[in-house]
């Protein structure tokens, strides 16, 4: 049971890099939170300073109402999970999953009782007498999350657990993650690169960006209203269309400073279904990308050549180089200013 | 690493290989002979007469109370040297990889020892230790200590297996710092976060997962100091005092360069070469199969 607070986190490198920028996030109480980022964003930076596995060069983190800068990671009372899973190799599933408890001088039945329990919870029960080199990749990761789980610590910490599985197998855990994380109700801090991911674990879903929190709030509210151009680029597959105003027809009025106009591929329609008011913008066909129920059609503006992408439902049969007229309605347009900040 | 290479003509393949053949043929196949063969041998002090002795040599050597004192010395020798070998290298080993400013320089500065030739080593050791000019002899007596390698086994025995432990801290160290740098980071954090402290995370992890590279310096230190280590105890002792550190391979020199004793000689070089042949064959039984982490 435990908030876990970042105050004007900074990291700061002896050669004068600056991995994370004053980073403040409040996590409540039992809550998922996700920072999510391009690679070299300092999310891992970050995740790794509220694990005490680095140090903290400015702010402050609590976990709890225990401020933990100076406390070491063996006395923080977290679990980590991480991206190559870190099994001990030696050591059997039953011996990988009870060492954190053993360390803590937990009584023999209890370690028993627990690392049986959190086997079952997982399927492990089989494995126990397996090395972590007889298992494969989606087993380890399970051995990994015992290993956590047993534990019962204030708060999770995930590095990029599923980064490591195939695209089947990383559904299947992304939706058992969440139900573990539900049923034991213990704050987790989760980092990854992968904005589906992000979207649909988070309950507090963290946008960050050269070392800054660009956006931070509820997953779907990011969505539809991302702050800035780069969380309108990031969240969202495919991305946003980001256009040049002057480019297109614009029925409306148009916000004052408005340097980029951005519509998402879904809120596009094609030619021929006519719209009321908002945007309509001239294109060229570069190709069809169809993925069963719906296709993407990849197109480019012929003035200033910005690149578009369009959903439509069901399989589009058209030739690339055909003319298009892409409209959108004015409702489901986002505008930013020269600065890429949202208006 | 399927499909074998398939040479276009028979020959091309034999002559590739020939060179190495060649050498070991001259250097290895033909004094190997020459030694099983002298070994049944027994030669007049002159050199005009040798006779067919069959196993007499063996015999001979087997119930030589000097040859067993000389086992025993090898054994104590050989086993003492690599333990503190191995001791001295890992700390060393851990220290290094601990370092944050500096890292080449300190672990070039280890390495080094390993380009001294024995005899040199030998005689560095000599000259810091011999009891009329070495400095430690002095600092020693100075301090109570009746400090006498030339006259007391057990010190000559501490003093050559220094000199050869030294100068093997820094291949065990170079294999240490290699093994420690196969070690996962995340699987040291991992441990940190489980709860254990510096000291526990050796002992549960870091050893344990060393623990194919010590096999395998124990195996290389052992062979190490049972024939490698002749120039050490040739500059420092001549194998006295007595034969308190005359080892096997010393006895060899000494009974057949020295005391010109070709029979018995080349008996004992036939028993050193089984030894040899077992300690390969344990090498490659167990230490070249590989451990594979995570």
């Amino acid at each position: 049971m435990a908030e876990v607070d970042l105050k004007a986190v900074r990291k700061r490198y002896p050669n004068g890099l600056e991995a994370v920028k004053g980073v403040s996030i409040a996590i409540p109480d039992k809550a998922l939170c996700v920072l999510v980022g391009p690679s070299g964003c300092g999310k891992s930076t970050l995740l790794r300073m509220v694990a005490g596995l680095e140090t903290i060069s400015e702010g402050e983190i609590s976990i709890g109402d225990r401020m933990v800068n100076q406390v070491s990671p063996t006395d923080r009372d977290i679990a980590m999970v991480f991206q190559n899973y870190a099994l001990y190799p030696h050591m059997k599933v039953y011996d990988n999953m009870a060492y954190g408890l053993r360390n803590r001088g937990t009584p023999r039945a209890e370690i028993d009782r627990r690392v049986r329990e959190a086997a079952a919870t997982l399927e492990l029960g089989h494995l126990l007498d397996r090395r972590p080199r007889e298992l494969s990749g989606g087993q380890r990761q399970r051995v990994a999350m015992g290993r956590a789980i047993v534990r019962q610590p204030k708060v999770f910490l995930f590095d990029e657990p599923l980064s490591n599985l195939d695209a089947k197998l990383r559904g299947q855990m992304r939706v058992e993650i969440k139900r573990l994380q539900r049923e034991l109700g213990v704050t987790s801090l989760y980092v990854t690169h992968d904005q589906l991911e992000a979207m649909t674990l988070a309950d507090l879903l963290v946008v960050m960006n050269a070392g800054e929190v660009e956006q931070a709030g509820d997953p779907l509210e990011i969505y539809e209203k991302p702050a800035s151009l780069f969380v309108a680029g990031f969240i969202g597959a495919p991305p946003m269309n980001l256009v040049d105003p002057a480019s297109a027809e614009l029925v409306g009025p148009i916000p004052a400073g408005a340097a980029t106009l951005g519509f998402r591929p879904e809120d596009a329609i094609l030619d021929g279904f006519a719209s009321e008011g908002g945007l309509k913008i001239r294109a060229i066909l570069d190709g069809v990308e169809p993925v069963g129920a719906e296709s993407y059609l990849h197109a480019h503006a012929p003035a200033g050549g910005a690149r578009m992408i369009v959903r439509t439902a069901g399989r589009a049969r058209m030739e690339p180089g055909t003319a298009l007229e892409i409209r959108a309605p004015a409702e489901k347009l986002h505008w930013f200013d020269a600065a890429g900040r949202r208006i | 690493m399927s499909g074998r290479v398939v040479f276009p003509n028979k020959l091309l393949p034999y002559l590739l290989l020939a060179p190495q053949l060649a050498i070991t043929a001259v250097f290895f196949y033909w004094p190997a002979s020459q030694a099983l063969k002298q070994s049944m041998q027994r030669e007049d002090p002159f050199g005009l007469r040798t006779t067919f002795v069959g196993f007499a040599n063996f015999r001979r050597v087997l119930a030589d109370p000097n040859y067993l004192n000389s086992v025993q010395v090898t054994a104590v020798f050989s086993l003492a040297t690599a333990f503190l070998a191995l001791a001295l290298a890992l700390p060393l080993a851990v220290m290094a990889e601990k370092v944050v400013r500096g890292k080449g320089l300190y672990r070039t500065l280890l390495i080094w020892p390993y380009a001294v030739a024995p005899a040199i080593a030998g005689m560095l050791w000599l000259f810091l230790f011999n009891p009329a000019m070495g400095t430690f002899s002095y600092l020693l007596r100075a301090n109570g200590v009746a400090w006498d390698p030339l006259l007391k086994d057990g010190q000559a025995m501490g003093l050559v297996v220094a000199a050869a432990a030294w100068k093997q801290i820094s291949y065990n160290f170079l294999f240490f710092v290699a093994g420690l740098q196969a070690i996962p980071r995340s699987l040291i954090e991992a441990a940190a976060i489980d709860g254990a402290s510096g000291p526990k995370r050796f002992r549960t992890i870091v050893f344990p997962l060393l623990a194919p590279t010590t096999f395998f310096l124990l195996v290389v230190n052992t062979v190490y100091a049972f024939f490698d280590t002749f120039g050490v105890i040739h500059a420092v002792t001549q194998g006295g005092p007595g034969k308190a550190t005359e080892t096997l391979v010393y006895k060899v020199y000494n009974d057949g360069f020295v005391n010109l004793q070709l029979g018995s000689s080349a008996a004992q070089s036939v028993i050193l070469m089984g030894v040899v042949i077992l300690l390969t064959a344990i090498q490659f039984r167990y230490v070249e199969r590989r451990v594979h982490y995570g």
